[in-house]
């Protein structure tokens, strides 16, 4: 007789599920309903996911922080110093409670304490607004260049164009990178807000995006058009007198110290002025009559960037500043002196380029007729924000 | 894109960067160390063509799995004495997290290679992801979990609780001061390279054996960004260490780092891992195991001790001072207890520890129970209000502690404790290395070299301090701490969530009021305050006063 024996269960030594019933709902007590973050004030009705994940995470002794900050430089300064601009914002001349023994934590009760904290980013820009809209634009980018390659559109070029593409829309890339990099991630640690200085993040991330755009287009130009020079770039920013002045002001943009005139001249002043004629007065013209429209294309993704979200949250956090109940005065003379300053120098940069419009065999439209396009889009920027176009536009 | 085209994309964005012709870059953060224009590549090789899909893929994966959590009702089977901790914890470290985005900039003008910039500022973005992803991590929580309360109010909590501040250093330490100090060996070469280890790898691991299993999915997704910022810090390591006269800056650091990272995340991570579970398997690792593997044995045998042959003096006796903290002192011990001491001052609910427990923590820590045990009978006795007052004004054989100047955790272990006058002002320290911090490191010189780019302590370091003579109703209201009833207390010494069983305002009205230790040290004479030290480092452990005088 045979018997069958169950052989001796082996049981893994793993953690036990457990019905622990501790899910919303499941009962009755003070706050079981109180489901939304209760610390800040939502700028429209209801709280936004935006606002919940960005608003206050970046603390402020005006307000909870009560045993101040921890660690300073070493003029013992911590934290985000609101003197690291020149503009104010309502309740900056205020100043933070004076805590010490037995003072409790005096959190200020009436808040916002400063009008900084009324910034929110229209875009409401979080990770997952980022990543998917930066994914979008580099699927379609690669999309784009992938079927011109397919389709040999670059056999259309003329060698004019190819010259035309490989030094100066090359020569664009190392204006987004060098902004990208030190003006505006170097700007993302200035901003006395988590709100701010998030948005700035991202906006770094668009310019340095843009940057490696160009520079892979570049990469593919080089491998698919015969005698393109994927260096030339590099010459033309170096020595190229056209870019000159473009060069001289992008670098005085990253030698600026107040986050705020960083933003300001580069936004509101430079791209408009500078960046727009480039790529929109020129590239997107030039580029279809002289058979190419796969430029416009990558060009296109960083203009949408701008135009469309950058400029988008410049407009939203500078038209607080020169609305402010308290330093709306203090603010707009100093915005003032920086558009003077800065239109000027964009001014100058632009002209400079201006043999750039005669080198295509198929010209685009007048340099002087985009000039006049710029400028009323700039002064129509300008009037959103309630500033008076500077004398230096009639250069 | 394919492996090769990376590469070669890697490549032709090197083409990117440029030297000033006409204007340097503004420089705004100093450091006191020297960089030799070393050619050292940027170790991320990341195009932002290929990173943008793949951190929305991994979005994807994490997005997906909170929603899997919230279908499957995930929420049924979470231990409440686990996600109490997250409370604290992600109250915490979205802000650390946000701070390294901010630090960034630090390292643009201080280390001169343009190449570095570029992984820097994908680290810059990746710490915007962090930070964000977790703050949606706590807002599934605040939605999901049966007690919202702490959640609900985290971030106005963390600000003003000392739990908070001491987390907090995991941030304004990385923003702050001498450029490299902060921004590069703080923060990646310590914090990012050792102990996100235990933080995003070691309690995730833990969340799960406790039913929750999105705190796994979005931390390891956190924490697979992270391997990129280690190569960050490590080539900035490299470039230093080129330049001798940067070692003497470097052995500073690294000592000061090391010991507050230890200071900070083991008392933190080591709490809710070994108080935050129900999972008592023996075979189940400690803290102390896990700290072996993946700080001793992952960090400092593998990544540190290498690194010694090209001059980096390592802080071997720190290492092992630090294990010798954890196994032989009972720190993590010593912190639960306090933290559980001083839960009324807190915005979470801490559960009483069984005889389950105990058996684990003897098994695990030999000799545990007879330190710890009878507090933690007394914690379960006192839990729920019948007369008595909270655990901290009754008499269970525990002083409250003094407070680190430094790190800002209480001198817990009692014998360590040192004291000494600073700036005009007596500080009580948790170890000599605390006081070293304060007294040598963050000073404008050191070891007779000029540092002037050394940063300072600040702020109102001592949390007592501001309550000093307050009635703890008072306190916990000051500190919003209150649920939506305007009386009962968000902390808790229990779980039950029965309203009758919970502990209220009115309960502490009746307490003594709270008091200051070191504004009482600063109001003794000169005898006193001698006798008083002399007494504090012959108490402990588990807090126990000195034993009197025979």
């Amino acid at each position: 007789m045979t018997t069958t024996q169950d052989s001796p269960k082996f049981e893994r030594s793993v953690p036990k599920p457990v019905f622990t019933d501790a899910e919303a709902g499941a009962r009755e007590f003070p706050d079981s309903t109180l489901r939304h973050y209760n610390y800040y004030k939502p700028q429209k009705r209801k709280q936004s996911h935006y606002e919940d994940v960005t608003v206050d995470v970046q603390p402020d002794p005006r307000h909870y922080l009560t045993q101040g900050w921890l660690y300073g430089f070493a003029d013992g300064r911590g934290g985000y110093p609101l003197d690291w601009t020149a503009l104010k914002a309502w309740g900056s001349d205020k100043p933070s409670p004076q805590r010490g023994p037995g003072t409790g934590g005096m959190i200020v009760k009436d808040w916002p304490a400063t009008g900084w904290h009324e910034f929110r980013d229209p875009n409401e820009e979080w990770e997952l607004t980022l990543y998917r809209y930066n994914s979008n634009v580099v699927r379609q980018v690669t999309q784009n260049v992938e079927a011109a390659k397919q389709s040999k559109a670059f056999e259309q070029w003329n060698p004019n164009w190819v010259r035309f593409v490989e030094q100066h829309i090359g020569a664009w890339m190392h204006v987004d990178h060098g902004l990208g990099l030190y003006l505006y991630a170097n700007a993302n640690r200035r901003a006395p807000t988590n709100m701010h200085n998030n948005a700035i993040s991202v906006n770094s991330m668009h310019r340095i995006r843009a940057a490696q755009d160009l520079a892979l287009y570049n990469l593919t130009l080089s491998e698919e058009i015969e005698g393109f020079d994927g260096s030339a770039h590099l010459q033309t920013w170096n020595n190229d007198p056209a870019w000159q002045g473009v060069r001289d002001v992008a670098e005085q943009l990253t030698a600026i110290d107040d986050w705020c005139e960083a933003i300001f001249a580069a936004n509101v002043v430079f791209e408009p002025l500078v960046g727009e004629l480039f790529r929109s007065q020129l590239v997107q013209q030039a580029s279809p009559r002289n058979g190419d429209f796969v430029t416009p294309t990558v060009v296109g993704a960083a203009e949408y960037d701008f135009a469309e979200r950058d400029l988008r949250y410049t407009t939203a956090m500078f038209e607080l500043l020169t609305n402010d109940k308290e330093f709306a005065d203090h603010n707009k003379a100093i915005l003032a002196d920086w558009l003077g300053s800065w239109t000027a120098k964009a001014l100058s940069a632009a002209r400079t380029l201006q043999p750039l419009w005669s080198q295509p065999d198929a010209k685009p439209p007048r340099f002087e007729d985009g000039l006049d396009r710029v400028k009323n889009r700039f002064s129509g920027i300008l009037g959103s924000l309630g500033l008076e176009a500077p004398k230096e536009l009639a250069q | 894109m394919s492996r090769q085209s990376v590469a070669k994309a890697h490549q032709k964005i090197q083409e990117l960067s440029w030297e000033p012709a006409y204007h340097e870059p503004v420089s705004q953060y100093g450091t006191d160390y020297t960089f030799r224009k070393a050619q050292k590549k940027d170790p991320l090789k990341q195009v932002l063509r290929s990173y943008f899909p793949m951190q929305e893929e991994k979005d994807h994966r994490v997005y997906g799995a909170s929603d899997g959590a919230i279908r499957g009702n995930m929420f049924r089977q979470v231990q409440e004495r686990w996600l109490e901790w997250q409370k604290l914890f992600l109250s915490i470290i979205p802000l650390p997290e946000i701070s390294a985005a901010r630090a960034m900039p630090l390292l643009f003008r201080t280390v001169p290679n343009p190449e570095l910039h570029n992984g820097q500022a994908i680290q810059m973005i990746d710490e915007v992801r962090h930070s964000t992803i977790q703050q949606n991590l706590k807002r599934l929580y605040m939605n999901n979990y049966i007690d919202p309360a702490g959640f609900n109010s985290s971030l106005r909590n963390f600000q003003s609780d000392y739990c908070g501040t001491i987390g907090r250093q995991f941030a304004e330490g990385f923003i702050t001061g001498d450029a490299i100090t902060a921004a590069s060996i703080y923060l990646t070469i310590v914090a990012e390279t050792a102990f996100t280890n235990t933080l995003f790898v070691a309690m995730p691991a833990e969340a799960a054996a406790n039913g929750d299993y999105l705190l796994p999915t979005v931390f390891h997704s956190v924490q697979s960004d992270e391997s990129r910022h280690i190569s960050n810090g490590y080539a900035t390591l490299l470039m230093a260490l080129a330049d001798e006269d940067n070692h003497q800056l470097l052995a500073r650091d690294l000592r000061y780092a090391w010991w507050n990272n230890h200071r900070v995340v083991d008392a933190a991570i080591g709490t809710f891992i070994e108080y935050g579970t129900k999972d008592r398997r023996k075979d189940r690792e400690s803290y102390a195991e896990m700290w072996r593997r993946w700080i001793y044995d992952d960090y400092y045998r593998s990544y540190l001790v290498p690194l010694e042959k090209y001059g980096l003096e390592i802080p071997h006796d720190l290492i092992e001072e630090s294990w010798n903290q954890i196994w032989n002192k009972g720190y993590v011990h010593e912190v639960a207890q306090f933290f559980a001491t001083g839960w009324l001052a807190n915005y979470w609910r801490i559960d009483p520890m069984t005889d389950k427990d105990f058996e684990w923590f003897e098994y695990k820590y030999p000799g545990w129970y007879d330190k710890y045990g009878a507090w933690w009978e007394n914690y379960n006795r006192l839990s729920r209000p019948n007369g008595h007052k909270p655990i901290v004004f009754e008499d269970v054989d525990y002083e409250y502690p003094h407070r680190c100047w430094t790190c800002m955790v209480p001198c817990l272990v009692r014998e360590d404790m040192v004291m000494a006058k600073v700036d005009g002002q007596w500080r009580t320290y948790c170890h000599e290395m605390c006081k070293w911090t304060d007294e040598t490191a963050f000073r404008p010189t050191y070891q007779g070299r000029q540092t002037p780019n050394m940063g300072k302590l600040i702020g109102h370091r001592e949390w007592e301090t501001l309550y000093h003579g307050w009635n703890w109703a008072d306190v916990v209201s000051d500190m919003g701490f209150v649920r939506d009833d305007g009386k009962t207390m968000v902390a808790q010494p229990h779980l039950d969530l029965n309203p009758d069983k919970m502990w209220t305002l009115d309960h502490l009205r009746k307490c003594p009021p709270l008091a200051s230790p070191n504004v009482l040290l600063n109001q003794m004479t000169d005898d006193e305050r001698t006798a008083f030290a002399a007494r504090y480092v012959k108490g402990g452990p588990a807090g126990r006063p000195a034993p009197a005088e025979a």
